[in-house]
């Protein structure tokens, strides 16, 4: 019954045309992108001004700032993507419930466990070994896709559906619950299978490191290194980014969770069952998730059951930071966390003489600039200022 | 109004900002490691590192048969034998703690220890079984956090049946315990634990059967000079007292010596750690040291590699264990770590402890079992002979004051006398080689006997 109305809500609308289409799903892409090229030059224009105000003190730090610089900034997309991915999950869930679901990051902790679960399997097996590299990522991202979905359902169902009418505060803390339950969860599971506390996760060989170019400024040149996982992690993550974008904007199912997402009791009162929406949401969250645990822990090669707090809470900056409710602003919030995560890493200790290690003080670094974004953008990069709904 | 609140509020986070910055460069780089226990350089030890440098790594080997203890020191097992026949009456059965993570991802060495310490009661219980003393190992998970430590730490001081406690495995958890086992006047035989501050910071109670992180720093130093024959290296450490502390010997060993030091960074990452190596991508250093453990140290090792970076690797004791192997594959095979333990294998004496360990525990004796064995034999030897000198259940004190005054007694992985803070009068330093298809066959390199710098 829901179906039939359903069918008829969207016939009214009529047929979209093909190039329509095309803009819905590319000009997210073409705004990501454009935050991508601005933020790494902005930051690389930052880090060439800091070099320069120094030259005088030491003539060689221009030069020693630069040869990292291309290196920096595929540092930077690569945890950019990351944290973009997971952020989705949060946004999305946000979107439509208007609830931050804290237990993402450990969804995304699952992706990556389920993986390395997989390639273990796989390794004992002997059938690692002689796996085209392709197969492997296809089969570890699908395989924590379909855990992670699963498992994102299975805890909305239980754990936030009931909450629903209660007030904002009683499922969130549900959401922090079941994200301690999940984290020692895995852990029991974990220590007591050969995978161990700390699992490898063991891929075939994808070759040496592509040297794109090298960097000539110094004495010595510098090679340019893109290794091969980082470049499949960032083209699985443009790939799901972009199918996303297709689901949300272009289908009917899309239309129903942008519509349970503007108002509830009015989709319902469509004849769109909103439950089934929000669980949907739950899904492709909870699937975006498993796929970039898969891919962080393939792209790194550890996983532990303790993996996803940081990038969780990191993701949900990023949502944050992006505005937290719109798709594409998770997106740029991610990216530009990364960006910003990356720089500072790499160049603090650079530009205070080795005063300060940069990878110990990076969050501090990040956070501030994040709060000072915050504090005259507070409705977030792509957010629009909204009035309270109280 | 409101305009002028947000100005404000930026301008004091600016403020705050600001006067981060001053005090941590007042302090230099290592003033704010998170834990409140954590001053390693700060403090006492800063003498006494230069003193090792320039001593321990050319003068020790030669030095250390004269300043050895009497060549003919009894065992321990020979010791408690002879106090237990001054025993009167029926003691009954006698507390001993252990604490050491069990749960979470330094568990392999953490379990060892705990498995290390019951073997050790096992067997004494034996010995004893006719003198009216038994020993039971009450064991501790302190999951590697200070805070956890210190909460058990409470709860065993307030455990009247405990007299000694067998731990831990991080320094900056025996840091953050100690005060507990200080008020209670309770020994704490540690069969790992290396920072320097655990027997200079006045604690009193605090005794170790290994070596200390600021010779340790040194030998490290010293091998990568003039065996490894490097010129430059990249230091990171993982921001505990433990990493941070040991890799600071190392920097400074390295600086009074003419190695060039690239960078010095400290991190808590686990997983991605493309932030440290781009970096060091560009720093191209011929070494990288890592002071900290082998859960942090296995992916940072492989993901260099991965990134083509071909610097040599070395590290601390922290590394000892096959989990790194398990971590890092192929990407540490042939790199240098030093020891204050080694792998069991090392030591002649403990070939018994092996095996009997094997038949226990199912599975191989890690690298500080033996050390816990040890520890746990020494805590006996000084209870049994508290109760015969107190001629009963002695008390906390009575066998603090027994411990202290132990002679030279021979473990299974060396001889122990104690010197007044609790170090034993010489430590020995290993250098090994990583073999990655066993662990245990990993290759001794050095092994040195330095005494503790005063």
């Amino acid at each position: 019954m829901a179906a039939e109305v359903k069918a008829q809500a969207s016939s009214s609308s009529g047929q979209r045309s093909f190039t329509e289409v095309l803009r819905t799903v590319f000009g997210p892409v073409g705004q990501l992108i454009l935050f991508i090229v601005g933020s790494a030059l902005a930051l690389s224009l930052v880090v060439v001004l800091l070099a320069l105000l120094q030259i005088g003190a030491r003539p060689d730090i221009l030069t020693r700032a630069l040869t990292i610089l291309p290196q920096v900034i595929i540092d930077g997309l690569v945890r950019g993507f990351l944290f973009a991915s997971i952020a989705l999950g949060y946004t999305m869930v946000y979107g439509v419930l208007e609830f931050i679901n804290f237990a993402h990051g450990e969804i995304f902790m699952v992706g990556g466990v389920v993986g390395a679960a997989v390639s273990l399997f796989l390794a004992s097996s002997g059938l690692l070994a002689g796996m085209p590299g392709l197969l492997f990522v296809i089969l570890v991202i699908a395989v924590g896709m379909v855990v992670s979905g699963a498992l994102a359902v299975t805890v909305e169902r239980v754990a936030y559906r009931p909450l629903r009418g209660a007030p904002r505060l009683v499922p969130l803390i549900s959401a922090i619950g079941v994200s301690l339950v999940l984290q020692d969860l895995m852990r029991l599971m974990m220590t007591n299978t050969p995978l161990g506390f700390n699992a490898r996760f063991n891929t075939p060989d994808f070759g040496p490191p592509i040297r794109l170019f090298e960097m000539n400024l110094g004495a010595r040149p510098v090679p340019v290194i893109l290794p091969p996982k980082a470049l499949i992690f960032i083209v699985a993550s443009v790939l799901m980014l972009i199918a996303l974008n297709y689901l949300v904007n272009a289908t009917r199912l899309g239309k129903a969770i942008r519509a349970t997402a503007q108002d509830m009791p009015t989709a319902s009162l469509m004849g769109i069952n909103v439950n089934q929406i929000v669980a949907l949401t739950f899904l492709i969250g909870g699937a975006l998730g498993g796929a970039a645990g898969a891919l962080f822990g393939l792209n790194v090669g550890t996983v532990n059951p303790y993996m996803g707090f940081i990038p969780g809470l990191k993701a949900f900056t990023a949502a944050v930071l992006g505005g937290i409710g719109n798709i594409t602003g998770a997106m740029v919030g991610g990216v530009v966390l990364g960006f910003l995560e990356a720089f500072v890493a790499s160049y603090l200790s650079l530009f205070t003489n080795g005063a300060f290690s940069g990878a110990a003080y990076a969050d501090i670094a990040a956070f501030s600039i994040l709060i000072l974004i915050l504090i005259f953008r507070p409705s977030g990069l792509l957010g629009e200022a909204t009035t309270q709904k109280v | 109004m409101k305009r002028s609140l947000s100005i404000l509020a930026l301008v004091s986070l600016l403020a705050m900002l600001l006067a981060a910055c001053g005090g941590g460069t007042a302090a230099q780089p290592t003033a704010a490691p998170p834990e409140p226990t954590a001053a390693p350089p700060t403090e006492a030890p800063t003498a006494a590192p230069t003193a090792a440098a320039t001593e321990a790594p050319t003068a020790a080997p030669t030095a250390a048969p004269t300043a050895a203890p009497e060549a003919a020191s009894g065992t321990i097992v020979d010791y408690v034998g002879e106090a237990a026949a001054g025993l009167s009456g029926e003691i009954g059965t006698i507390k001993i703690a252990s604490q050491s993570p069990l749960s979470g991802g330094q568990a392999a060495l953490g379990t060892g220890i705990r498995n290390g310490a019951e073997l050790g009661i096992e067997q004494a219980n034996a010995l004893l079984k006719d003198a009216g003393i038994q020993f039971e190992l009450a064991p501790f998970d302190d999951q590697a956090k200070p805070e956890v430590g210190s909460a058990n730490a409470k709860n065993i001081a307030s455990d009247t049946d405990i007299l000694c406690v067998v731990g831990h495995l991080n320094s900056g958890v025996a840091l953050a315990s100690l005060p507990d086992y200080k008020n209670a006047s309770l020994p704490m035989m540690s069969p790992a634990n290396t920072n320097p501050n655990i027997t200079e910071g006045g604690y009193d109670v605090a005794f170790r059967v290994v070596g200390r992180d600021d010779v340790q720093g040194t030998v490290g130093e010293a091998f990568a000079r003039e065996e490894l024959g490097v010129k430059s290296v990249y230091i990171i450490h993982d921001t505990t007292s433990y990493g941070q502390g040991v890799a600071e010997f190392f920097r400074q060993a390295a600086e009074a010596n003419g190695l060039e030091v690239l960078g010095f960074e400290g991190t808590e990452e686990k997983s991605d750690f493309s932030a440290i190596l781009t970096p060091i991508l560009a720093a191209n250093p011929d070494l990288i040291y890592f002071g900290g453990i082998y859960d942090q140290a296995g992916p940072l090792f492989r993901q260099a590699r991965d990134r083509g970076i071909t610097a040599q690797f070395l590290g601390p004791d922290g590394l000892d264990s096959p989990d790194l192997v398990k971590l890092a594959g192929d990407a540490v095979e042939g790199m240098h770590y030093t020891s204050v333990a080694a792998p069991v294998s090392q030591f002649p004496n403990a070939a018994q402890f092996a095996t009997d360990y094997k038949a226990a525990y199912n599975g191989d004796a890690p690298p500080f079992s033996a050390q816990a064995y040890d520890a746990s034999h020494l805590c006996v030897a000084a209870i049994v002979k508290a109760a015969a000198d107190a001629g009963g259940v002695p008390t906390r004190a009575q066998v603090l004051e027994a411990m202290k005054g132990l002679p030279a007694l021979t473990g299974i992985t060396g001889t122990y006398k104690f010197n007044d803070k609790g170090d034993p009068e010489l430590a020995t330093y290993f250098v090994l080689k990583v073999n990655v298809a066993d662990w245990n066959a990993n290759e001794l390199v050095t092994r040195l006997e330095i005494a503790p710098p005063e």
